[in-house]
């Protein structure tokens, strides 16, 4: 099988990757674009890069994910990729009739030291840019970073482009989510709007790439943030960042560019996390807490109280984007589980490890970066085994190696659908992460019983 | 005819209305949404169902984790290809160079895993920095002892066309280097079968049948020591021209092996390889197992083709998929069904490609060379079509307008290869046509002059 290639000693690599728990920026950065309405993502590099990121978001999300490229050739990375760019434009204007199209680099158009604010501005100023149209961009070289970075990149992008200060504070609340599910997008939405307060949410990927089949192919899909909606971020009075390394970097740019304070949040994943940003939200809009989320929040601890005997002391191993990891452990703490290792591609910083173990505890295995790859997890799960394990569609094979419970949470998905309308987010993602985890290790527990002790009532 | 944008427009025919012939292979426009991938995908996919070959990807990490475990090339011993290896190059690598990082990975590798050949491919950012990995790979092989091969697949080299030609000439380079091993006389190498869903396997049983030998399948649950001696095998049968002829070329022209065109899709064509071959051998026990082998598949599958067949009569199709060839097969495999194609086009197809097509297609069909998702979804409407055949990228397009669907491409989970592979396709077809979940598409409701 194919994981007999896994070894159980950990053997300090040199260099090499092995199963990646990552992968390059520009697919975060095409993820983002998705989330501002009427915006076409475009790759500026060879075509093979917007094909895969079209087909790894595809596959994720079983809906068409639109995007251009400038189709590099060998003369474009000699000569450089302004006349391709330019062409690009022209045809995309013509063709498409976006409202924005949210330029991208790759690695190859990064090394041969495209200057994208330069060729925009050659574009506008040779009409190829029509009136009320946007071209912005992003630098999303794969050699730096990861997807999560991507698309921090391009959140920032379209505060660089957008967001204005008119020096009159309006009292609306910016919330940027880090990069998560459509479904995750709604929940977090959902919470802001029964609060009741004034917010606009930036990106938005929800109504993008979960839309109805109603017998129509869109370009533009209804949903996304508008373009007038970044402009006016500039004129809040709090922004609330949900992830450090997803989230953070646009609205510490806003912060600098148009002095609206920060807050900086982890996803809200399970309840602490949930009420973290609740406290924030009803603080900043000074509003109190409807009854409508008490109710959501009771539910999710009722059946954490309910079912605390299955989730109590268990043990899991997780892998994925910071962002998402932090929130992750945080619910399974929430849960009274023991969080074994933590697995990261991503490169997230100091603050990362210090938030995972003041969540889980000093015993908890941190690893991140470069070699902390899947093969890495696996060694990992190998030489202590959990009793679950959370990640990627990828985990499935070290699940099944090991014969270990996974919940799929995280990017890619492959092989399930659901999370793209279920969230894990808000008092009710949580209640539904809860279910998947229960199922997990509830089936778990039925499938190894002995015929005496086969349960009925669990 | 649809919104075209002008640069396109040579690309794209009506029969019976456009007489001229097609544009083809030529970069994808600048600023299209093309479904076309680079000269490292098509590299990638020639190669990758080696199993027990190492194969590392030497470039950022995307290029790595996006061919990771994506093409259920299967197996029927190693699974070393399921892994991904990268090189993960960094900032600091494309600044100083990646050469030393994948002579030290190539070592830990081979250490590792003890595989039989290693292929190196070369992505965008290496052809840039201008990594010797020719250099890299000629040192490692020399001091490990197992051939250490260089895929020149920078993506930027051309299309995936331009990958293909690589990939077979990495490939090449394993060929002829075991003079040893005998080999029948009456004996073949399967060219461009990539055994997705165990399709090779189906048809090296029909070869085994017929009493020929199969010397090695390139690349499709391949193994590097049968490649090395393919080139004593007879003949060369090609399938998915686009991908392998280069290699069946290189190996006529070097070792004097003759090649032929076959395609095993659809009765039609699976009976025309099969006889095609007992002709190219002469030999009448071969004739006369391969006759056999035709009419008791066929008297077998025919029925069962035949009920599908009275719910798709009249339906009609679009087809879009990676090599024309496929695309010739579709079309003769669909009028079996009964249906008409009235869209057809392929990422890489050639003139002559496109000529046949127009021969064998109806009047009105378009036939376009890369195409883009709004140029499908709008002749797919134009046309009227009840179902488009094509990848990863066409199906949520598909099921988003309301029609049926087939993945003809890397994710098909059934074999659609030989006789039984066309009661499979079929039966997909079919299912998905005739799905109850067509009666809650808005768009034939209000067909059907309902509200919703």
């Amino acid at each position: 099988m194919l994981l007999r290639h896994t070894p159980e000693a950990v053997a300090e690599r040199s260099a090499l990757t092995i199963n990646p728990a990552k992968t390059c920026q520009p697919v975060g950065a095409m993820y983002a674009a998705l989330g501002v309405h009427r915006c076409l993502p475009h790759s500026h590099g060879s075509q093979g890069c917007c094909a895969y990121h079209r087909s790894a978001l595809t596959r994720h999300y079983k809906d068409p994910i639109m995007a251009t490229t400038s189709s590099f050739t060998e003369g474009a990375s000699v000569f450089g990729g302004q006349a391709n760019m330019l062409e690009a434009l022209t045809n995309i204007f013509a063709l498409y009739d976006p409202e924005i199209v949210a330029v991208h680099t790759t690695c190859l158009s990064e090394t041969i030291g495209d200057d994208l604010p330069q060729i925009i501005n050659k574009a506008r100023s040779e009409d190829k840019i029509p009136k009320g149209k946007f071209v912005v961009h992003a630098n999303t070289p794969s050699y730096k970073g990861s997807h999560v970075t991507g698309y921090a990149n391009m959140v920032a992008a379209f505060v660089q482009y957008f967001s204005r200060s008119t020096g009159r504070r309006t009292g609306r609340i910016n919330l940027i989510p880090s990069f998560v599910e459509p479904s995750d997008m709604s929940e977090i939405k959902h919470i802001a709007s029964e609060m009741g307060i004034d917010f606009a949410m930036f990106p938005d990927t929800s109504d993008v790439v979960n839309g109805p089949m109603d017998g129509k192919f869109r370009m533009y899909p209804r949903g996304g943030a508008t373009r007038e909606q970044i402009e006016a971020a500039g004129d809040a009075r709090l922004t609330v960042a949900l992830g450090r390394v997803g989230a953070l970097p646009a609205a510490k740019l806003l912060d600098t560019k148009c002095k609206v304070p920060v807050e900086a949040l982890d996803l809200p994943i399970g309840v602490r996390a949930t009420d973290a940003l609740v406290e924030t939200l009803r603080k900043a809009a000074g509003v109190p807490v409807p009854d409508s989320l008490s109710l959501e929040r009771g539910q999710l601890v009722d059946v954490l109280c309910d079912m605390s005997q299955y989730t109590y002391g268990r043990t899991v191993s997780m892998v994925g984007d910071p962002d998402l990891l932090v929130g992750l452990v945080s619910f399974c703490r929430d849960a009274g589980m023991r969080v074994l290792h933590v697995v990261t591609g991503t490169n997230p910083g100091p603050k990362f490890e210090r938030r995972i173990k003041e969540l889980a505890g000093e015993g908890v295995t941190v690893r991140t970066g470069l070699q902390a790859d899947m093969f890495l997890f696996h060694q990992l799960v190998k030489g202590e085994r959990p009793d679950l394990i959370m990640g990627n569609t990828y985990c499935k094979y070290i699940a099944r190696d090991m014969d270990i419970p996974l919940v799929r949470v995280g990017f890619p998905i492959y092989d399930r659908v659901g999370h793209s309308y279920f969230p894990v987010t808000g008092y009710r993602g949580g209640l539904m992460l809860l279910e998947r985890v229960l199922g997990a290790i509830q089936d778990r527990i039925d499938r190894d019983a002995p015929e005496e002790s086969f349960e009925l009532v669990m | 005819m649809v919104e075209i944008l002008k640069e396109r427009r040579a690309q794209i025919v009506e029969k019976g209305r456009d007489g001229r012939g097609i544009e083809c292979g030529k970069a994808s426009v600048a600023g299209s949404v093309s479904q076309r991938a680079c000269v490292f995908c098509g590299a990638r996919v020639v190669l990758y169902p080696i199993a027990d070959a190492l194969h590392l990807v030497h470039g950022p990490i995307g290029c790595a984790a996006y061919t990771w475990d994506i093409r259920g090339s299967l197996s029927s011993g190693p699974e070393l290809h399921r892994m991904s290896f990268s090189t993960d190059l960094r900032e600091e690598d494309v600044i100083y160079g990646g050469e030393r990082k994948l002579e030290a990975c190539l070592g830990e590798l081979i250490a590792r895993h003890r595989p039989k050949a290693a292929f190196v491919y070369s992505t965008c950012i290496v052809g840039l920095i201008g990594d010797d990995v020719d250099a890299v790979c000629a040192r490692v092989s020399a001091r490990e002892g197992i051939p250490v091969l260089p895929v020149r697949s920078e993506g930027f080299r051309g299309t995936k066309k331009d990958g293909y030609r690589a990939a077979c000439e990495a490939a090449f380079r394993l060929v002829g280097t075991d003079v040893l091993t005998p080999v029948s006389p009456l004996s073949v190498n399967i060219l461009g079968d990539f055994n997705l869903a165990g399709e090779t396997w189906i048809i090296k049983e029909y070869y085994r049948r017929m009493g020929i030998e199969v010397v090695s399948c390139i690349t499709g649950d391949g193994r590097v020591d049968e490649i090395a001696r393919s080139h004593r095998a007879a003949l060369n049968l090609v399938q998915c021209s686009g991908s392998m002829t280069h290699l069946a070329r290189e190996m006529e022209r070097v070792h004097g092996v003759p090649y032929r065109k076959v395609s095993y899709f659809g009765l039609e064509d699976t009976a025309d390889a099969l006889y095609a071959v007992s002709e190219f051998f002469g030999d009448p026990e071969v004739s006369r197992l391969a006759r056999e082998l035709v009419v008791e598949e066929t008297d077998r599958v025919l029925p069962a083709i035949g009920a599908f067949r009275r719910d798709l009569e009249g339906k009609r199709a679009a087809v879009y998929v990676g090599g024309a060839f496929k695309a010739f097969s579709l079309v003769k495999a669909l009028r079996l069904l009964g249906m008409d194609t009235v869209v057809v086009g392929s990422q890489t197809g050639s003139a002559e490609d496109y000529e046949y097509l127009s021969r064998i297609t109806d009047e009105g069909t378009i036939i376009v060379d890369d195409a883009n998702p709004l140029e499908l979804s709008r002749f797919i409407l134009e046309k009227g079509a009840d179902l488009l055949v094509g990848g990863v990228k066409e199906r949520p397009i598909a099921y988003k307008m309301g029609i049926a669907f087939c993945d003809h491409n890397h994710e098909r989970k059934i074999p659609l290869a030989g006789f039984e592979g066309m009661v499979n396709f079929a039966r997909e077809v079919h299912a998905s046509a005739t799905s109850p979940v067509w009666r809650f598409s808005p768009a034939r409701a209000r067909a059907r002059g309902g509200s919703l």
